[in-house]
């Protein structure tokens, strides 16, 4: 293990993991709207500030995570997760409950990961994505669960076919996949539920 | 081992709850919080999903709020407002302890006005005024599934929840309307969540489930004893199950509240003596009062100019 | 006059002091010690580490004196108690094969190599209540020849009976991979289908009132399985655990458990010979009841598995794990005495509502022509 493994996690775990889970609760349950995460720490890039906050909040050992190839290809990121959370770093998206993708862009598609059975939904993975920008009031339309009438919402870069393979995961309900979006220190979160007009 | 044991104690002591304790910010443990947090998220996701979750073993007893408890512990933060009611009252035994609870252990301001408090347990009852966006409201729930007493079977009714097949319960709802000409549920009424589940939205009254239709407040449910948790986000739709020829209707009570005055509000009934004498007040203390301090007076503080409103 | 039916932060700090004074109950008595409960009401203690899932003496003993001898409530202290501690680990399985046995007794064979042990137990005593003890006569020391008997015994001459039938082959295969995790109900929901190791966590953890019935049940007739006891031992087994960091095992320590191993009789089926199954049993310190009424349970629970026809409660498995634990059941029946006067005012509405509707039809069929007066929705009631 290189010594940026042993980089610095939050300060204080307790307050800053309450407010970074309380940014992607808000974040999820308004689509559209943007949520601001606590991301004072420095972990060994690729990995964002923004994906380390939220792998501290929510990953451990019950709840593995998945890397992108750009995250897997530099071990100093594998081994700062593992020490700061505990969690097991799977290589098989299906087994992961959250998947941390620094390249939008070129993520794979939804099906290589947990969708979740019919009697049990909730067993399906978090993808949780490192955008460049992500600005709310503009951008694609969304409506749904979480949103008064409509709310717009502009991330880039995403994969093409992006609002194909939501749709797509739309109509898996109630299986499916959820999308946070990330950038620099800011949340946004696309549930299963959330219809997206372009 | 060693990074989990560093964030526990790292965390440990903050602020004089802690001091005072001897356990972590809101009682709960990290992980534990973690466990939660997630099943909190996939709830939002899928809403009117029961998710399954480890419930722990909480310092009050099972059927007292330790469902509820656990999700607020897990949610709430040091800059949170903390309301606690049961029965719509803040005032209630129940009410103080879990409130005297994390006063204790998060150190968190309480409040018992509506308006003022950014998460509000609750036991039966959902507040009178209505809830803002950045709201939370926690749901205290013994029986989290709605078709549990139709089917006690869980493997039955998970089967049935996974193919949205309702059937057994709009049966149910029928056959009272044979018998009674009317639907004989009047507490924990049955919704559907945004057109797919159905959902127990805990022993409320009727009367307070239109209130859960497009909430502008995040509604979460924690039932500790049977291990579940759900959510309806903001403004998701909430149906009661009803018919065409039978809608749904929430109770109405013929006089208004006896302190306040107030009309369209659930009243208690309180029984004067035993002769048959009874009144009808507010269910919602803090509603009551707030439009006490506004000068509404009701039938028996109608000559009693304002002396007794500080009921204690 | 209107008053008010609400506790409040002071009626609740009263009630604290009334409890605390009447847990302490005439001060004129000495007040006991959390030591004297551990010894001399060694068996309460036991059943409370056994159902609060967490073996400390001391800790048990202290939340019995707390609990006044409520004994669900002192479980309930240390389940309260035990959910907050840091957890490093499993440990191995515990090796009751190398016990250092302090009672042992078969009821299959007359005679075995280790022989029958019977210790300490009320069996063949006759429960005559004994006055001596109110005036504190001190008891005679045990003779010698007893305290050999009942000293414990060298294991290598004490294998298990079950390991006896095994070698001839006479009885199922215990096929639990060592390695294999093994389920934590306290760390995930329970979940139906539940697999054995998670049925034997939750019937340890039980209520021994109630898998004492359900046991008994399966005795007169309600999922009858042709018990046997093969075995009931008692005596202290070492506790192992595996450090990540070291890679081997260490032993931690040492804990007296109760095991009942029942054989009992199965028919065979097209693929398995005529063979006796096992129904099992563990409880930490000295708990025959539980141990027994336990390991009846879990072979009726094993009725699925070994095609047998399930129509009866012991055989159910929803219906024994969901409702054995009588820390959530305590919680549950006593939580109806919380108030619930909003629900009750609803039903009060619906009934008063439905008996004036009943009270118009009869007076409309009364009066045939008359029509009703329907302007009033909240009907009021005479008392009748």
């Amino acid at each position: 293990m290189d010594t940026l493994a042993l980089a610095p996690g939050f300060a204080d775990p307790v307050i800053e993991a309450q407010g970074a889970f309380r940014a992607v609760m808000e974040a999820l349950a308004r689509p559209g709207t943007l949520q601001r995460l606590p991301v004072a720490i420095a972990p060994p890039a690729p990995l964002t500030p923004a994906l380390a906050a939220i792998a501290l909040t929510l990953a451990d050992h019950e709840a593995p995570l998945w890397l992108d190839v750009p995250l897997a290809r530099v071990p100093a990121v594998a081994d700062w997760l593992r020490f700061h959370t505990g969690a097991r770093i799977v290589t098989d998206g299906c087994e992961a409950a959250f998947a941390l993708i620094a390249d939008p862009a070129g993520m794979p598609g939804f099906e290589a990961f947990a969708l979740g059975e019919q009697a049990f939904p909730d067993r399906s993975t978090t993808l949780v994505l490192a955008c460049e920008r992500l600005e709310s009031g503009a951008g694609l339309h969304l409506e749904g669960p979480g949103i008064r009438e409509s709310a717009r919402l502009a991330a880039s870069p995403l994969p093409k076919d992006f609002l194909a393979r939501f749709r797509a995961n739309g109509a898996l309900f109630p299986r499916g996949v959820d999308v946070l979006l990330t950038a620099g220190d800011r949340v946004a979160g696309l549930p299963r539920t959330t219809m997206i007009r372009e | 081992m060693s990074a989990e044991t560093t964030i526990e104690t790292a965390g440990a002591p903050r602020g004089a709850a802690d001091a005072a304790t001897g356990y972590n910010f809101a009682y709960l443990d990290e992980q534990t919080k973690r466990m939660i947090r997630r099943a909190i998220l996939k709830g939002i996701a899928i809403p009117g999903y029961q998710v399954p979750f480890a419930s722990r073993e909480m310092p009050m007893p099972y059927g007292w709020g330790t469902g509820g408890v656990q999700v607020t512990a897990s949610v709430i933060g040091p800059d949170d407002v903390l309301k606690v009611i049961d029965q719509g009252s803040d005032d209630t035994t129940n009410a103080v302890s879990i409130r005297k609870f994390f006063a204790r252990t998060a150190g968190v301001a309480t409040t018992t006005h509506t308006a003022e408090a950014t998460m509000i347990q609750t036991r039966h009852r959902i507040p009178e005024a209505p809830l803002r966006e950045g709201q939370i409201l926690v749901y205290q729930v013994p029986i989290p599934e709605p078709l549990r007493l139709l089917e006690p079977r869980e493997t039955e009714t998970r089967t049935l929840h996974a193919l949205a097949e309702y059937g057994v319960m709009h049966v149910k709802l029928y056959e009272d309307i044979a018998q009674h000409g009317h639907i004989a549920k009047t507490y924990d009424y049955p919704v559907e969540v945004n057109g797919r589940y159905v959902m127990a939205p805990s022993p409320t009254p009727k009367f307070d489930n239109p209130k859960m239709e497009m909430s502008p407040a995040l509604q979460l449910f924690g039932a500790g004893r049977e291990q579940r948790i759900y959510a309806v986000p903001p403004y998701t739709r909430v149906r009661s199950l009803d018919f065409e020829d039978h809608p749904f209707t929430i109770q109405r009570f013929a006089e208004p509240c006896a302190l306040c005055a107030a009309t369209g509000v659930y009243l208690d009934e309180v029984v004067l003596d035993d002769r048959g004498g009874r009144m009808f007040v507010c269910s919602d203390s803090d509603h009551c009062e707030e439009r006490r301090a506004a000068g509404h007076r009701g039938t028996m503080l109608a000559g009693a100019a304002g002396t007794e409103n500080d009921h204690a | 006059m209107y008053v008010a039916v609400k506790g409040g932060e002071a009626a609740i700090d009263n009630a604290h002091a009334l409890l605390a004074d009447a847990r302490r109950g005439d001060r004129s008595v000495p007040e006991i010690g959390t030591d004297q409960i551990a010894e001399q009401l060694a068996l309460a203690v036991d059943r409370v580490m056994t159902e609060g899932s967490l073996y400390d003496r001391e800790l048990a003993a202290l939340a019995i004196k707390q609990a006044r001898g409520d004994l669900i409530e002192a479980i309930f202290l240390l389940r309260a108690f035990r959910t907050t501690l840091p957890r490093f680990g499993y440990c191995e399985a515990l090796d009751t094969g190398a016990m250092r046995v302090r009672r042992r007794i078969s009821a299959t064979y007359k005679d075995l190599p280790g022989g029958q042990v019977l210790g300490p137990t009320f069996d063949y005593t006759h429960r005559l209540v004994d006055f001596a003890l109110a005036a504190g006569v001190e008891p005679p020391p045990a003779p010698e020849a007893a305290l050999d008997a009942a000293r414990e015994e060298d294991a290598a001459r004490m294998p298990r009976v079950t390991d006896l039938l095994a070698g001839e082959d006479l009885i199922e295969r215990e096929s639990a991979d060592a390695d294999a995790p093994v389920a934590d109900l306290t760390r995930a929901p329970l979940g139906f289908p539940a697999s054995r190791d998670l049925r034997l966590q939750a019937l340890t953890r039980g209520d021994e009132g109630f898998l004492l019935a359900l046991g008994y049940s399966t005795q007169r007739g309600y999922g009858k399985n042709h018990p046997f006891v093969g075995e009931v031992r008692i005596g202290t087994v070492e506790v192992g655990f595996v450090p990540e960091e070291l890679g081997f095992e260490v032993p931690l320590g040492e804990m007296l458990v109760t095991e009942c191993q029942m054989v009992n009789q199965f028919k065979g089926s097209a693929e398995v010979p005529p063979q006796f199954t096992r129904g099992y049993g563990l409880a930490f310190g000295q708990n025959e009841r539980k141990a027994m009424a336990m390991s009846l349970v879990d072979r009726a629970l094993r009725a699925g598995e070994l095609d047998e026809e399930r129509r009866n409660p012991a055989q159910d498995e929803e219906f024994v794990l969901s409702h054995a634990d009588n820390v959530q059941a305590t919680g549950f029946v006593e939580h109806l005495k919380l108030p619930h006067y909003v629900d009750f005012q609803a039903e009060l509405h619906l009934v008063r509502g439905m008996r004036a509707e009943i009270a118009v039809r009869r007076a409309a069929s009364a009066q045939g022509e008359s029509t009703q007066d329907e302007s009033a929705s909240e009907t009021k009631e005479a008392a009748e």
